[in-house]
């Protein structure tokens, strides 16, 4: 970096050199470390009296599957619910923050949260980052004027629309939706279409996959359905068991169940909540 | 077939604004891209920055939002303090600030069209750069290319509000013809002293242009309407 003589005081607002630097490297051929990826397939639609929105569970770290179950719907509030696509670490890290902004802002207003409120402030954090912050996301819910469905791309820019997919695998959730998406739909068939949607994606797309997720949301009430659907069980379980490698002598085997040690007490109410 | 899904946002676009005698009309097609995949086939390109003023967006739609955010707020503001409608010339004043001030940053051009009671029906463009010019009409956007003749020969001064719709309206079908990053369907809005109207062309309503095909519903349609009848000797 350049030298300089006068001491100047740092400039505001983030800093993009060491994103220069990197580029820098790759070019020169430095292998970049791989990160945790959610390959994904996410979508969102509208129906007759709310949002449903719907998630694949792999996450991929390159070629590996590195999560075979993960959670890829994240809350943001008791009436919005986010599916986040890109970096894992970006996606957790930006619904994670603008769910406690949003809680904040419930404190101060004492109103419900609204879905053009979190909006705001995703587009806000995404445009400052210039797209480094790879978070592709699906937003939706339901407030006082009604069900919203929105996507917001890493570099800041937002659509709002009555079904969208996104992810590596929103093309083939896009084919389901444009051939079976009509006004209306009641949440059966719903959840119908957005279970079939993100199974095209699970079976055609190879950055996603395991199990569907589905969260339906509506006025006053939503249900966070997860692993709605399992099309990809364990089928060949081997029937030997578990065996230790040969040169493993088993001295003592001592088995203490946990509810000798510890109470374990059963907390009512939904555990999703926080 | 590389996509390229990590692109930015970029809205291809095509976009038009026409003064007539009366007020102004503006128009827009509703494609936005992300490298080759259409990420929103029916987006809103018009935003609204006050009752009376309108932008056209082009560019990269998140430096587009941002920026037309921004100028919406300011301009709320302003209209509090100065107590009457904002006039489109500080509109274009403040859209030009900001994207003169930041040229090294944002990639948009933009067209701002409204209606005040100084001046009447104006039509503002501001490209890539910050400057700012005022015309009577103004094109942008990828689409725009093909544009440029065909409104050296058929614009007029003085039209009707009709005249001047149906004008913009074909002006949009023939970029999104021949321009693969324009698409969908047309919107328009007119803006006079009545107030804002908008409107909506579906892109199958379109008249069609040289070798357009008539758009099918399925295949199975083709199929059921028979072929061509083989000729009988």
């Amino acid at each position: 970096m350049s030298q300089s003589s006068v001491d100047l005081p740092p400039k505001g607002g983030f800093s993009f050199d060491l994103c220069k630097r990197n580029d820098m490297l790759t070019q020169k051929g430095l292998k970049a470390p791989s990160f945790l990826k959610t390959g994904t397939t996410i979508v969102g639609l509208i129906f007759q009296d709310g949002v449903i929105l719907g998630a694949d569970t792999r996450a991929t770290e390159g070629p590996i599957v590195a999560d075979k179950n993960c959670e890829k719907i994240h809350y943001m509030a008791p009436n919005i619910y986010c599916c986040g696509a890109g970096t894992a670490a970006d996606t957790e890290a930006v619904t994670d923050m603008v769910s406690s902004q949003l809680r904040l802002h419930r404190y101060q207003t004492g109103r419900d949260s609204r879905v053009i409120t979190a909006l705001t402030l995703l587009k806000k954090h995404l445009f400052s980052y210039q797209g480094h912050v790879s978070a592709a996301l699906v937003l939706g819910g339901v407030d006082i004027s009604g069900p919203h469905l929105h996507t917001i791309y890493p570099h800041g820019s937002t659509d709002t629309l009555p079904f969208a997919t996104m992810g590596s695998g929103s093309l083939a959730a896009m084919s389901v939706f444009e051939a079976k998406y009509k006004e209306g739909l009641t949440r059966d068939e719903g959840i119908k279409l957005v279970a079939e949607a993100i199974c095209s994606g699970i079976f055609n797309d190879l950055g996603s996959g395991s199990n569907v997720d589905i969260c339906v949301i509506t006025k006053g009430h939503k249900e966070y359905l997860r692993n709605y659907m399992e099309p990809n069980p364990r089928t060949y379980v081997s029937s030997k068991g578990y065996t230790f490698t040969k040169k493993t002598e088993v001295l003592l085997t001592k088995i203490t169940p946990l509810s000798e040690r510890v109470k374990v007490v059963e907390v009512a109410g939904e555990a999703m909540e926080e | 077939m590389d996509l390229n899904l990590d692109a930015p946002h970029s809205m291809g676009t095509t976009i038009i604004g026409v003064t007539y005698n009366g007020g102004v009309v503006l128009g827009a097609d509703s494609r936005t891209s992300t490298g080759m995949y259409v990420a929103n086939r029916a987006s809103d390109k018009i935003t609204q920055l006050t009752d009376n003023v309108y932008v056209c967006r082009s560019g990269s739609a998140a430096d587009s939002q941002v920026v037309s955010d921004y100028v919406r707020y300011f301009l709320h503001q302003h209209t509090i303090q100065l107590g009457q409608p904002a006039t489109v010339k500080v509109s274009a004043n403040l859209i030009r600030m900001l994207a003169y001030n930041n040229k090294n940053m944002l990639q948009t051009g933009l067209i701002v069209g409204g209606w005040d009671k100084y001046e009447g029906g104006k039509i503002y463009g501001i490209p890539l750069g910050g400057t700012v010019v005022e015309q009577p009409f103004a094109i942008g956007g990828s689409g725009s290319s093909y544009l440029y003749g065909f409104f050296d020969q058929a614009w007029k001064e003085g039209m009707t509000k009709e005249e001047a719709e149906q004008l913009v309206v074909k002006a949009v079908s023939l970029a999104i013809a021949r321009d693969g990053a324009s698409g969908g369907v047309v919107r328009t809005v007119i803006i006079n002293s009545e107030g804002v109207t908008r409107n909506f062309y579906p892109g199958d309503k379109l008249q069609l242009w040289h070798e357009e095909l008539e758009p099918q519903n399925s295949l199975l349609d083709i199929l059921n309407a028979g072929g061509p009848v083989p000729m009988a000797m």
